[in-house]
């Protein structure tokens, strides 16, 4: 391999190159954006007014329709549920919005939003900024006009939340992730969709969240776990389970800088910096770069020191196992993974299903080893792992399987009051 | 009897040099009077600025009432180049506590008043405004009004479960300003020496009041921003003569332990003085327009980055990754890449008025040309770059 010279690295490459092709990309053959000439647009003053009115246990109800809004919602009320008749048949739509960076913004706990859609922010679709017991349930967050870089960047973002549930939701065409959970404490999303985002559903800086049941398909990277440095909470304990992951092929269409525009068009599964996750019983196929990658904030271009000070970039305790991958690998973003993948395992072949960038804390390990509860372990045989030597510049790209047959503990399920209350 | 209330403080008026000149056949034969009297309503939403007391609307001025206090800030937050008019004023009796970094400790009755407004030209079209920051048009205890387009009017009330926010706008026909929780957007057109722009002021409902008020984002409670030593520190030009704004506070019985040296006191810069650091100036610039929700506890904390006075290094935004910047990274790597404002996102986005792009992410709806420039000249002098 010492003939072969990725000179920067995989990632960062990558990710370069998904810049040359995002100046407002937009998927073709779109039915286009929603006609609005019908909309009510008075309704936003009502529904504003209710609440800044509403009173805890308050259930504020929109009736079917279709509602042009311009301004954001706000709501800081603990206790009050928004409810539609449906996420096809309540839609509240903020084509024309002129201000504010998202179309609804919630900082209030037990918050419940349920059936209805929130179609084309200029920013974030719905924001949950801190709060306890917060549900969204039947929720179709969407951009009608498909994927583009000048879409919203977040669709359901709560973000330091503790109790959060996201189910039986939609989201499609973020610029950066359709659902979105940061720096929160146990969360469960299931059941839900994504498509056509950058990312499908991401869990960054989060603790204890179980993501299972989802289809995330059609997206740059279908199911994320990320940390990232400078913030107070780092996430560590995600299991994703049970979830369709497919076809997640979709060019990055998100924006330089943010931490999804590294993520290489064609991932199923990332685990980037993240500890503790546990991947199992999904069934993942057909991503072209990778089913599941495994990385480090370094390998996305960033070793600043200042940086790493106070940061762990290692993805450590990752245990991927009894999943169903089908396809895949055969297609990489970028034109340095695609001829490792040439040189490698040659024109018609494939990256194996795990691509792991290679970054390991040696000063964690002991006799030369790391401790078991920090391995990545890749239990089930016929499931190969791609080492991409990115800390040694890409000189020893290598499939090292067998060093990655190991368990782990399985991690407790999340479970909170509102999410095993079936409703 | 209204009419002859109007009259009496039109005549205080005139004693103070303003000559009032108005259609109002109530302020002829005016004679000397007292000014209105405020109030502290104590619960409730009042359906007018008037009930308040504390700004009395006389033919065309508007004249602060007994007692209370007009200030203004060392370094004020950007409004869409609006001018406000500040005012505070506490019940008889009653008086703040002086702290050194937060907002004083103020007692339940005080009402803080915000009037934002802009000038206007002579025989300006409607909807007609003038960006001219070089006067004020307030002087001693009075807003004169001829060639004044008043906006709204915030009150910020401490009540005995805590602050409150109370917004009222003023009328087309300038004569009162009217209860008004749920905001508006208010399309004006903004005459300089660059032409005329058409812009939209929003008027944010009480929610949006909160966006910046509940300053710290584990509890709801809202605060004010301004009163802050730091800001305050500072000598206004009131009816009765130059003073410190402290010493003003403290003379008018509304403050109690402000330190009888001011000058060891925080002090923020003036942003437009140019003889200040660079440094000083922009950090103060920060610390007003960001800083209430850039904090450690802020509901902007969210992304790690702090615009306090004492935020330093990666949490201040050097070589900072973007958390959840989506379209507001502008394509740039860093918050803040030192030496080169062009690769910073702070930068980035003062310099948008796109709203899933800009910051703040309210309070504006144009870009603060000199204020961003203020940031890209102190990041250009920055030293040291990032890896």
């Amino acid at each position: 391999m010492a003939g072969i010279k990725w000179k920067g690295a995989v990632f960062a490459g990558l990710m370069s190159l998904a810049l040359t092709s995002c100046g407002g990309t937009s998927q073709p053959a779109n039915e286009g954006p929603r006609d609005l000439t019908e909309a009510n647009s008075e309704y936003q003053t009502t529904l504003q007014e209710q609440l800044i009115d509403a009173k805890p246990g308050d259930v504020i109800t929109i009736p079917a329709g279709v509602y042009a809004l311009d301004r954001s919602l706000t709501l800081n009320v603990d206790g009050v549920t928004i409810r539609g008749e449906g996420h096809d048949k309540t839609i509240l739509n903020w084509q024309n919005q002129k201000v504010g960076a998202e179309g609804m913004l919630v900082t209030a706990s037990d918050f419940t939003l349920e059936n209805l859609a929130i179609e084309d922010t200029t920013g974030d679709g719905l924001k949950v900024n801190g709060g306890t017991n917060i549900a969204i349930k039947g929720v179709r967050v969407e951009w009608t006009g498909g994927y583009s870089t000048d879409n919203g960047a977040y669709g359901l973002y709560p973000v330091q939340t503790e109790n959060v549930l996201i189910e039986d939701s939609i989201a499609i065409g973020a610029s950066d992730a359709g659902i979105y959970v940061g720096q929160s404490k146990n969360i469960i999303v299931r059941n839900n969709r994504a498509e056509y985002n950058v990312a499908g559903i991401e869990i960054e800086n989060s603790v204890d969240a179980d993501v299972y049941g989802n289809t995330a398909t059609n997206n740059t990277g279908g199911i994320l776990v990320f940390n990232m440095p400078q913030l107070e909470q780092r996430g560590a304990g995600t299991r994703i389970f049970d979830n369709d992951i497919n076809e997640n092929n979709t060019e990055n269409f998100g924006h330089e800088g943010t931490p999804v525009a590294s993520v290489p068009a064609g991932t199923g599964i990332i685990v980037n910096s993240n500890d503790d996750v546990e991947i199992f019983g999904n069934r993942v196929a057909d991503n072209n770069t990778a089913n599941v990658i495994i990385s480090s904030l370094f390998s996305a271009g960033y070793a600043d020191e200042e940086q790493s000070a106070s940061f762990d970039p290692y993805p450590e305790g990752i245990w991927v196992y009894e999943n169903t991958f089908s396809g895949g690998g055969t297609s990489p973003d970028g034109l340095e993974l695609k001829a490792l993948k040439t040189l490698l395992f040659g024109m018609n072949g494939a990256i194996p299903d795990v691509l792991f960038d290679g970054y390991v804390d040696d000063e964690k390990k002991v006799g030369g080893k790391l401790p078991d509860a920090l391995r990545i372990c890749v239990s089930d045989e016929g499931v190969d792992v791609l080492n991409a030597d990115m800390p040694g510049g890409n000189e020893n790209p290598r499939v090292e399987s067998e060093l990655y047959r190991c368990k782990l503990t399985p991690r407790a399920p999340v479970s909170f009051a509102l999410a095993d209350t079936k409703g | 009897m209204r009419g002859a209330f109007l009259t009496l403080v039109a005549g205080a008026l005139a004693l103070m040099g303003c000559s009032v000149e108005t259609d109002d056949p109530a302020d002829e034969a005016v004679t000397m009077g007292p000014q209105v009297a405020p109030n502290f309503i104590a619960q409730g939403n009042p359906e007018t600025l008037a009930e308040w007391g504390q700004l009395q609307h006389i033919g065309s001025a508007l004249v602060l009432g007994e007692a209370v206090q007009p200030y203004d800030l060392n370094t004020p937050l950007f409004t869409d180049y609006a001018h406000k008019l500040r005012t505070i004023w506490m019940p008889g009796g009653t008086a703040a506590q002086y702290t050194e970094g937060e907002v004083l400790d103020f007692p339940v009755g005080t009402v803080i008043t915000k009037t934002f407004y802009y000038p206007t030209a002579e025989g300006a079209d409607e909807g007609e405004v003038l960006r001219d920051t070089s006067n004020d048009f307030f002087a001693g205890d009075t807003l004169r009004l001829d060639n004044i387009r008043l906006i709204e009017t915030r009150v910020l009330v401490r009540r005995d479960a805590g602050w409150e926010v109370i917004p009222y706008r003023w009328n087309d026909a300038q004569t009162e300003a009217s209860l008004n929780r749920i905001g508006g957007i208010i399309p004006l057109s903004m005459v300089s020496d660059e032409g005329a722009a058409d812009f939209n002021y929003v008027m944010p409902n009480v929610n949006e009041c909160a966006s910046c008020h509940a300053t710290n984002s584990n509890e709801d409670a809202i605060h004010p921003i301004g009163p802050k030593a730091r800001h305050l520190n500072r000598d206004f030009v009131y009816k009765a003569g130059t003073q410190n704004q402290i010493s003003n506070l403290t003379d008018a019985g509304f403050l109690k332990g402000a330190p009888d040296d001011l000058t060891a006191a925080p002090k923020n810069a003036n942003w437009t003085d140019v003889k200040a650091p660079l440094d000083l100036r922009a950090r103060a610039y920060l610390d007003i327009n960001c800083s209430h929700c850039h904090s450690p506890v802020g509901p902007a904390d969210t992304s790690g980055l702090s615009l306090e006075p004492d935020a330093s290094g990666a949490a201040l935004g050097k070589c900072k990754l973007p958390i959840a910047a989506g379209a507001g990274t502008g394509n740039r790597r860093w918050g803040i890449r030192p030496g080169h404002p062009d690769d910073s996102i702070l930068v980035y986005r003062m310099q948008s008025d796109e709203a899933d792009k800009m910051m703040p992410e309210i309070g504006r709806t144009t870009v603060h040309k000199e204020g961003a420039a203020l940031i890209a000249d102190w990041v250009a002098a920055m030293d040291g770059d990032c890896t």
